[in-house]
């Protein structure tokens, strides 16, 4: 299988403070993978530093079968290039409907004369609706994002993660905030997803993860503790030690 | 898609129709055109007042839509005016030097012209010498493509070095002040080639027209009216649509949107730049209706009053910022022409001239605290009888959704 994102040697400091230790990671174009560890691990901080938002002191984050650097890119572009990410606390546009907040998502040239000019297509109308349907908020399209339920706007951001057509999603938490089978349906639409691209959630619920049934990286202060099926690393005694033991 | 944008936006419409009546109005009470109800000098008041409009309007697109609390535009909407003035005052000159020089014995060569125009225009700063910076001013087209190039370029520059650097918030804020502080300073000086503190005067005066000011006032009106319908539509639809999606998106979460792939930085000059431009063609047609200009109209608290009358009038609604300046500015008329009637306490005179700063400061105050959404909020009455009461009931189908009171917020 070919590799889609390597990081690898990856270091990053935090007024002294290492966040991310010698990190290196791979995933591949259609792989699902899970990252567990206590909190404080790197776990968000690795998000950041792969979409642009935190620049490392040093090592390399390579993208795609050119094998672009992805640290000399800035989000926008990073975000054009294929990569989505989700964040932690649902972050939509709560002034807006949930129809503009998926049609800003679709992919399209994202420039701002092409935007101006935009006029939404029938396939793009389509695409939100399908979208919509899937996310279970067919009937909601025309209100107010900032009105949906906490559980909703999670499933929106998904919505809008996947209406980007991204080769490599990062997803923070998506289970939070969900009820039992919410979480089911996002577990599907996860492993779904994975079939055609990257997946990278970031989760504290084992059982959830459990369910993803995939790799798993254990990270610990900010570098990897250990890697493999689930019950791999679970088994494994340094993990219990700093992770699950507690 | 004419039908369907109106269609989809009648606060256009009924905008448009208001500044229609109100022009015809005004034109069948003014001397030249009606009545003869409304002085001349009212007629400028309101002509005026429309520019400022149309400024507020470009205001309430860069702060109320993109997020940009610009506290710089009134240079641009200055600069707009100087570079009309120049025009105005070189072309009058010209037409009064010629006049009096066709007196004389012999016939003034070009060179000779040129030289009397300049000592008329600069003889106040202790010149003669045309500066560089008026070497289009004998050309009424090209001084117009400065009205815009101007404005336009010192935005682009500014904003691509703010925005690059990602400077955002009260940072953000104070370089705009710093900048229109800069070039106020730089205007106040004999050197900068614009007069010095003097400004640029008799700009009221159309050269070769024959026609009274009650006419050309009357003429500034209609031209300002227009430039405000057509910057309303302008406003109206670059904020509909995707654009007007992702502009609010950068004024709500900047990050969010640039991890959905849209580069902030383009978008927010566009509408930094764009806001420029319809601030400069705003100041053109203020300056002569107003018949001077000098470096004090640049001065950094003409753009906080631009800011205090577009969150006075309701920020995020295009109409909103209008209603604001119309609103103030005219009673800010009404209050420093001394026309109130001073309030006597007994043991102290409210002089409303002098306490009308302080009378608007606190009113600013009252409206950011208790009425965020301004005066354009009222009309959110409105419309709020007219739609289906549904109050006290969830706004979802299921037991998790928001109820009213939550949604509100």
């Amino acid at each position: 299988m070919s590799t889609l994102l390597e990081v690898s040697g990856v270091s990053v400091t935090f007024d002294g403070f290492r966040a991310i230790n010698n990190l290196s990671f791979q995933i591949g174009a259609a792989e699902l993978r899970a990252i567990i560890g206590p909190n404080g691990a790197g776990k968000t901080t690795f998000m950041d530093i792969v979409t642009g938002k935190t620049r490392p002191d040093e090592g390399r984050v390579i993208w795609g079968e050119k094998s672009v650097n992805l640290l000399k890119m800035n989000e926008a572009r990073i975000a054009q290039a294929g990569i989505g990410r989700k964040f932690q606390r649902p972050t939509v546009f709560e002034d807006q409907s949930v129809y503009d907040n998926l049609l800003m998502a679709v992919k399209n040239a994202r420039g701002p004369l092409s935007v101006l000019f935009y006029k939404p297509t029938f396939r793009d109308r389509g695409k939100v609706e399908e979208l919509a349907s899937e996310i279970g908020l067919a009937d909601e399209l025309s209100r107010k994002s900032g009105e949906l339920s906490h559980g909703q706007k999670q499933w929106l951001e998904i919505g809008m993660l996947l209406a980007q057509e991204p080769r490599l999603l990062l997803v923070d938490e998506p289970a939070a905030g969900m009820t039992l089978a919410e979480r089911e349906h996002t577990t599907d639409l996860l492993v779904e997803a994975a079939k055609t691209r990257a997946v990278v959630v970031v989760e504290h619920d084992m059982d959830f993860v459990r369910r993803l049934n995939c790799k798993v990286t254990v990270l610990h202060e900010g570098s990897v503790l250990a890697e493999g099926s689930l019950d791999h690393v679970t088994a494994n005694q340094q993990v219990i030690d700093v992770y699950l033991g507690r | 898609m004419k039908n369907t944008f109106i269609a989809r936006h009648p606060s256009v419409l009924i905008f448009l129709a208001c500044l229609a009546v109100f022009t015809l109005v005004v034109t069948l009470m003014s001397h030249a055109y009606g009545t003869g109800g409304l002085s001349t000098s009212f007629v400028k008041t309101l002509g005026r007042t429309l520019c400022l409009c149309l400024v507020a309007l470009a205001m309430d697109l860069v702060w109320g839509y993109c997020g940009i609390l610009s506290l710089g535009h009134f240079a641009f909407f200055g600069l707009g005016g100087y570079m009309i003035g120049m025009w105005l005052m070189y072309a009058r000159t010209e037409i009064i030097v010629t006049e009096s020089l066709a007196n004389s014995p012999i016939p003034p060569t070009a060179q000779e012209v040129q030289d009397a125009i300049g000592t008329q225009i600069f003889g106040v700063v202790g010149s003669s010498d045309f500066p560089l910076i008026w070497s289009f001013a004998h050309s009424l087209t090209l001084q117009l493509l400065l009205v815009l190039l101007i404005p336009g370029v010192l935005a682009l520059v500014f904003g691509w070095l703010a925005f690059r650097s990602r400077v955002t918030g009260v940072y953000l804020s104070i370089l705009t002040q710093a900048m229109t502080l800069a070039l106020s300073l730089y205007l106040f000086q004999n050197e900068s080639g614009l007069r010095g503190n003097n400004g640029l005067s008799g700009l009221q005066n159309l050269p070769g027209v024959s026609a009274g000011q009650d006419a050309i006032s009357v003429w500034f009106l209609w031209a300002s009216a227009l430039a405000l319908g057509l910057g309303y539509l302008l406003a109206a639809w670059v904020v509909s649509g995707k654009f007007g999606s992702v502009v609010r998106g950068i004024r709500d979460d900047e990050a969010r949107v640039r991890f959905l792939g849209y580069s902030v930085e383009g978008y927010k000059l566009f509408i930094f730049t764009l806001t420029a431009i319809i601030a400069a063609i705003a100041g053109a047609l203020y300056y002569p209706q107003a018949g001077i200009i000098n470096p004090g109209e640049v001065a950094p608290i003409a753009s906080i009053y631009l800011a205090v009358w577009v969150a006075i009038g309701g920020r995020g609604r295009l109409y909103g910022a209008v209603i604001g300046a119309a609103v103030v500015s005219l009673v800010s008329t009404w209050f420093t022409g001394g026309l109130v009637p001073a309030l006597n306490l007994g043991f102290y005179r409210i002089d409303w001239v002098d306490w009308w700063l302080v009378l608007l400061g606190l009113s600013f105050v009252l409206v950011t605290l208790f009425a965020p959404k301004g005066i354009g909020g009222l009309f959110d009455l409105v419309t709020d009888r007219m739609a289906p009461n549904r109050h006290g009931a969830d706004y979802g189908p299921d037991k998790g959704s928001l109820r009213e009171g939550e949604g509100q917020e």
